[in-house]
Parts: structure tokens; sequence; C-alpha cells
């Protein structure tokens, strides 16, 4: 972040400063209701709504998609998207609601859609206006992605679709999927398509969206059912068969290893200060002040301390990982660094999370729904749901493969 | 607020003088010819020696590779200390046995100390004299002002132990006590009333001593109560080599232990195959770069001068001191049967990286003082 402005051209510089002096008159301050920790949590519509209003009101002011053609409603930039999320963070905003759609959809659409079609979806996934969602995993497709069986019958200038889709984040809410199905029963992964399929309209038409609940009592994530669903071609994306192609596309934005940089707000505006984010070191240090521990502080127990300083040392490390990234004399090969973002990341997280545990001592047994559980209960909530994203985009045990193969160049375990 | 340059500092002449180095490593220093120097002996109880290749270091002399840290006033190239680290990697890297690492350390005080003395004792390593620190008590203390030499009227007393590669070194850089507290001294390898006594070791690719001091004339580098400071202000260069040297072998035993998963066949398939070879083979991957990404971050902020050096040194020693241990016992497991022989290489790299893992202090010992620093003293 101490690099933010350093390298920028004057109109980089220029943008810069627009992001800034927008956010500094129109931050949309504390929020009317309780957010949950992140977008693929969202339950209630009036919390959606709010961020929605926020989305847009960015959206309006240049700073979401900034690098998205303008034919698209973009902004027609390079590289402006990320000045725009490092002002957003700074600026402590809320999250973008429209998460799936940003970070997943948008790309996709970009490099396989039509360009009617580009221009039809993008401006609204942007906005915030058409919430998006995925529909990739099945009951019998989850690290095996291309198993799929949801299948799309060609029926003239339409696809009959059936089939059933599973952990769909934001189904619940979106106008709008990117599905991943079967054309042809004939090759396991040519005979894959993908499309774009409209949610809220086809709803009781088709469409059956039911909840699944986390481990945590949150929601956020569906089930979503496909009865003769019928969609007009011009809403595939890309050839017949070359879906396995296009989700790659999707599969790399969404472990951050693609070309567009996701808009993303950094969502502190949860609280004033740093503190109070679970997947801050020095916020658990903080806590662990605060916490008592045979006698003494938390913060004074040898064992706490060694853990609290090994996961400061794995956080510098990351940060450090992400600048050598970018020195090729320095990289021993160049996806070495990239591949490992989303594993390393999330399991930091995690096991950072899991020291809470000992810091809070009995405390811990106390859930969100309890005024005295410490830091709000937002550490062994965010632990419970650290999980969602070591399983989910590619579980931790298959990033070790795809590392392992594709890096190491080690035999493939299949 | 960071000032570093956003590529470590490492630049066209820093990335051209590690390839050289590489290719000099390469060309002369392959595991085999390494191997069949210094594990010539299996034998437990085998006559201790100090072996090493000097027409090797003599050419390292005229590489100019001592006076790469050596400042420019003092009569050296004055690159910065990432120059050094990329050597150190690659002298890592082939297990190289040698006084190079021991004299960058040395090096490191003697800049310290700011002193004539000091800078005159710079400009013959500039010239190639091998030089090392023998500022460590029997007790193995790493505090700067813990020392077992003593000094009266100008003449040394005591003694000093685990001196790294001792026996290949012209001089000795000295800690002892004096009335006024600790002070730094110069010793010539040759003095009179200096007992060398090599230890018995396990890392095969250096030799350590102990020095004992009955009485030996030296030359003052840094005045009594002058020696601690001088010490802890260069510890972070010290740590930031020390985990370059694991990083270099790291490696090493990372990517031997890919192709060995890659051609061994057992049960029909190479062992790569099975996710539990590949698996932790991927989490040793991930520790490296963890590794070297702090240590190129600790050589660049003391390069750029900053406040921040010993927080950022002590992160780069813990993370390469744990990663050791662990890419170590996986490249000795995953050869199965005959990672476990003298025949192997293998036991090359493990014990210069368990030897190194300890040294200035191992990881635990990093991160204690870390939280002394980041959280504030415990009650």
């Amino acid at each position: 972040m101490s690099e933010a402005g350093r390298k920028d051209t004057p109109e980089q510089a220029e943008f810069r400063q627009h992001c800034r002096d927008w956010l500094a008159a129109n931050h949309p301050g504390r929020p009317p209701v309780r957010l949950p920790q992140g977008a693929l949590e969202l339950s209630d519509p009036d919390a959606l709504h709010w961020l929605q209003d926020w989305q847009k009101s960015a959206y309006d002011a240049g700073l979401i998609g900034c690098d998205y053609p303008a034919a698209c409603g973009g902004g027609g930039q390079e590289g402006f998207q990320a000045i725009a999320n490092q002002e957003m963070m700074q600026a402590k905003t809320p999250y973008l609601p429209n998460i799936i759609g940003m970070g997943m959809a948008a790309p996709t659409i970009l490099f396989h859609a039509q360009d009617e079609v580009k221009a039809e979806l993008l401006p609204r996934l942007l906005s915030g206006e058409d919430i998006w969602c995925q529909g990739f995993s099945e009951p019998g497709a989850g690290s095996d992605l291309a198993n799929q069986q949801t299948f799309a019958e060609r029926d003239g200038d339409n696809w009959v679709i059936n089939g059933h889709k599973v952990w769909t984040s934001l189904a619940h809410f979106a106008e709008w999927m990117i599905l991943l199905c079967r054309t042809s029963k004939d090759d396991k992964y040519n005979g894959l398509s993908y499309f774009v399929v409209p949610i809220k309209d086809n709803l009781n038409k088709g469409v059956t969206v039911r909840p699944l609940i986390k481990m945590t009592g949150e929601t956020g994530f569906n089930e979503v059912i496909f009865d003769n669903v019928v969609v007009n071609d011009r809403y595939r994306l890309d050839e017949v068969g070359a879906g396995w192609k296009v989700a790659m596309t999707t599969l790399a934005h969404e472990r951050g290893a693609g070309p567009m940089v996701t808009p993303a707000s950094g969502g502190m505006a949860l609280e004033e200060d740093e503190s109070a984010q679970t997947s801050s070191v020095h916020a658990l240090i903080d806590l662990a002040r605060q916490q008592e521990r045979n006698g003494k502080t938390a913060a004074d127990d040898p064992l706490i301390r060694d853990d609290l300083m090994k996961m400061m040392i794995r956080q510098a490390a990351f940060g450090q990982n992400s600048r050598r990234m970018g020195v090729p004399a320095l990289t021993d090969h160049p996806m070495r660094i990239p591949l490992q973002f989303k594993l390393v990341a999330t399991e930091l997280a995690q096991d950072l999370q899991q020291i809470a545990y000992e810091v809070e001592g009995a405390a811990s047994s106390l859930y969100v729904n309890d005024d005295n559980s410490p830091a709000n209960g937002r550490w062994t909530l965010a632990y419970m749901n650290s999980f969602g994203v070591t399983i989910a985009a590619g579980a931790n045990e298959v990033q070790r493969n795809i590392l392992g193969e594709r890096v190491l160049g080690l035999p493939k375990s299949k | 607020m960071s000032e570093q340059p956003k590529n470590f500092g490492f630049g066209e002449d820093e990335t051209m003088l590690r390839d050289s180095a590489r290719k000099f490593f390469q060309d002369n220093c392959s595991a085999d010819k390494i191997h069949a120097q210094v594990a010539h002996d299996p034998e437990i109880n085998r006559p201790i020696e100090c072996i090493w290749d000097r027409d090797l270091w003599q050419q390292i002399v005229e590489l100019g590779w001592t006076a790469v840290c050596v400042p420019e006033a003092a009569g050296g190239i004055g690159m910065p200390l990432v120059a050094a680290v990329a050597i150190a990697e690659e002298a890592g890297k082939a297990a190289f046995p040698s006084p190079l690492i021991s004299t960058y350390c040395a090096t490191a005080v003697l800049t310290a100390c700011g002193t004539d003395a000091a800078n005159a004792a710079l400009g013959d390593i500039a010239g190639g004299t091998a030089t090392t620190l023998a500022i460590t008590n029997q007790k193995g203390s790493w505090h700067s002002s813990d020392t077992d030499a003593t000094i009266i009227d100008g003449k040394l007393s005591g003694s000093a132990w685990f001196v790294q590669d001792a026996k290949k070194c012209d001089r000795f850089v000295v800690s002892a006590r004096g009335e006024n507290g600790v002070g730094l001294y110069l010793v010539e390898a040759s003095a009179a009333n200096l007992d060398i006594t090599p230890d018995g070791i396990i890392d095969l690719t250096r030799d350590q001593a102990h020095l004992t001091f009955n009485g030996v004339d030296c030359i003052e580098l840094a005045a009594a109560g002058e020696g601690d400071r001088v010490i802890d202000a260069a510890m972070p260069t010290i740590l930031t080599l020390i985990s370059s040297d694991i990083v270099g072998s790291g490696e090493w035993l990372l990517q031997t232990t890919v192709e060995y998963a890659k051609t061994r066949v057992q049960f029909d398939r190479p062992l790569g195959f099975f996710q539990a070879v590949k698996h932790p083979l991927v989490n040793v991957m991930l520790d490296i770069d963890r590794a070297k990404s702090l240590t190129y971050n600790a050589a660049c902020s003391i390069d750029a001068g900053e406040d921040s050096i010993e927080l950022n040194a002590r992160m780069a020693k813990s993370m390469a001191s744990d990663m050791g241990v662990f890419a170590a016992s996986r490249a000795v497991q995953f050869h199965g049967g005959i990672g476990f022989t003298w025949e192997c290489y293998v036991h090359l790299f493990f014990k210069r990286i368990m030897h190194n893992h300890v040294l200035f202090g191992d990881a635990k010992y990093q991160r204690t003082l870390l939280a002394d620093m980041v959280i504030g003293k415990a009650a």
C-alpha cells in the first residue's frame, strides 16, 4: 500500500485524486442495519439495497469497471481499477455487493460473450443493479467440476436446461447466473458449454432457489433447480463444447490470477479502525492484551506470543511475496507465486482465527448472539466461515495438486 | 512508511553478479564434487578436518566477491547487501565450503565499528583476507554482551566458542569484556598464545572451533563499552546472510527431491503422483518462497537504512530456520531408504541447514525477541 501513487502516470494520478476527492465527499457512512462479514453472506434485503446504492454511486462516479470498455459501461481505461480499489480501501468504504458479478461474471462475459450481450449485461452488472450468481458446483461436481450433469438441450434458437446446482451464493437475490453445464454426454470435458441465464425472470417458471444454511447459521448460499428453463442461444458464451475453457477464465479470476482486476473496496466500514479485522494479527494482539490467561494477560503468555509472531511473519511474507512476484530476476517460475495466492491467503486467515479461541479462553464459547462474547464474537464466527473459502474456489488440496503439477512438474494425481 | 524500491534494489548489476555466482558454482561445485571432497570418510570417529578448495577461494577473491560488501571508502566495491545475499544464497545452494559467508558476517561488524582500525581490516577483506567472528560464549548465548573473553592491558584472555570457519580464516573479530564493558578486537590466526581447537561438528561443509586466549595481542576495533552496540547494529545483516544460505540449500533440497519424486517408481507410479508426497513438497515450496521474500526484504531495508531492520531480519531468520528444518526433513523422508544413506548427497544439505537454523538464534528465539519488540515485554 506504501507504493500507492509512487508509480502513477499523470492520467492515473489525476484519476487517483478524483477518487480521493469523490470518496471524501461521498462516503456512505455507517449502514443502518448489521452487515455480515462479506457479501456472500447477505440475507437481509435492506442490507443488500443499501450496499447496492453504495455500488451504484461509486459506479456513477467512475470507480467501478474503470478497465472495462466504454461500450460495456466501463471507463475504457487500463490499470485504473487497482487505483480505485486502493483509494476505496484507504477511505474505508463498505464492500461492494455484486462480488460474483464483478469478480467472475464480468471478465468471463468480456472475453467470451457476443458484443451485443456485453453491452446488454455489463452496465447493470458493474453498477450493481443486477446481482449475479455462479452456477458451477453440483452435488456430483465439486472438486471434479467437469463432472457436470445439468444439461442444456438445443431446441431451435433456444436451449432447454434441466439440472441441479449447489452452493450458489446470492442466487436468492440474483437477476442473472453464469452457468456451466453439459451439452453433450460424449466427452467429459469437451461436452461442456457456458451460458448466462436470467434467474429472477425465471423464478417459479422453471427455476427454484432453495436456501442452504451454513454451519454458522447464516444463509447466503442456495441450491438451484432447473426444470425446463428456456434460454436463447445469444446467451451462450463462446462455442458449443468450449464451456471448460470459458470456465477457466472464470476460475482464474475467482482465484485472483486473471488479467482483469476485480473492483474491491475492502469492507472496512464495519468499524472505524483496523483492529476490528479478523485477518489482522495486530487486531488479535490487541484482543490478547484484553484477555486473561493463567494469571496474566494472554499477550504475556509465551506460547500465545510465539503463535502471534508466527502469524505476523506469515503475513509479512505474504506481502513480500506479492512484491517479489513482480521482480522476474528474483522469481523461480512465473506462476509459482501467483498460483499460491488463494491457498496461502485462506489458510493464513484460518490459522490466525484459530488462535483466537485460545486467546479468548472460556469466552470463546460465546456466540455472536451473546453480548458478552469478546469482539462481538467475530473471531470465532470468522474461523467457522474460513472453511467456506479453504474449501470453495478450488479446495486447498486441489490447489496443492495444481502447484505440485504446474509449478514443480510432479506427475498428475489422476 | 517504507521507502523501499519495488525490486528490492536488485538491479542489473546485482542480477549479473548473482548469475555469475550461480554459473561459478554450477561449474565448480557440483554436489558430487562436494560430496567426494567433504564426505570422503564416513567414520563417526574420523579425525577432525578442515576441508575446502583454496584455489576456488583464490578465484573468488579475484572475482571481487569479498569486496562486494566492503564500503568503497574502505577499499571495497560497496554493493548493496542484496548482492551479497544473492551470492550467499547461491553458496547455500552449492553447500559451498569456504570462509565467504563468515567473512561477510565479519564485514558487517567491522563496518558498524566505524574506527580506522576496523576500516583497515575491511580493506584487507576486500583484498581477500578471510575473517570470522569470535563473539559467542561457551553457553552459546547470542546476546551481544555475553562473552567468555576478557581484555586486560591490551591482551586477551579467556575463550570464544562456536567460531565459524575458524581454520579457513586469517583473522578473528573477538568480543571481550574489559573494565568499561565489551569491546571488539582484531586477532591474527597466527598470533602467539592463541589456541584454535577445532570442534567435531555434524556439518561437513564448514569447520568450527573454539579459541583459547592466553595473553594474546590484538588491535582494538571498538572500545570497551561499544562492542555490544556494534554487534547489535550488525546483527540484522548477519541474520539476513545466514537466512540466505538456508534459502539456497532449501531450494536445492526441494528441486532434488522433486526430481527424485518424478523418477522413482513404486506401485507402478512415480512417487510424486501420491499426494502424501506431492503436498508436503508444495508446502516446502511455499515456505521457501516466504523465507526468500522476507530475506530480500530484510536486505533491502538494511540497504535503505530503515528503522525496522531488526524486525525484518529476525522475521527472515525465523522463517528461514523453520523452513530449513522442514525442507531438510522432507528431503530425507521422501528419498526413502536412499535418503537415509551417507552415499546420497541429501545429508550434506540437511546438515548444513540444521547447523544454520540455530546459528545466531533459531526460529523460536527470533520470535521471543520479536514478541518483545512488537507486543512489548511480558510482565
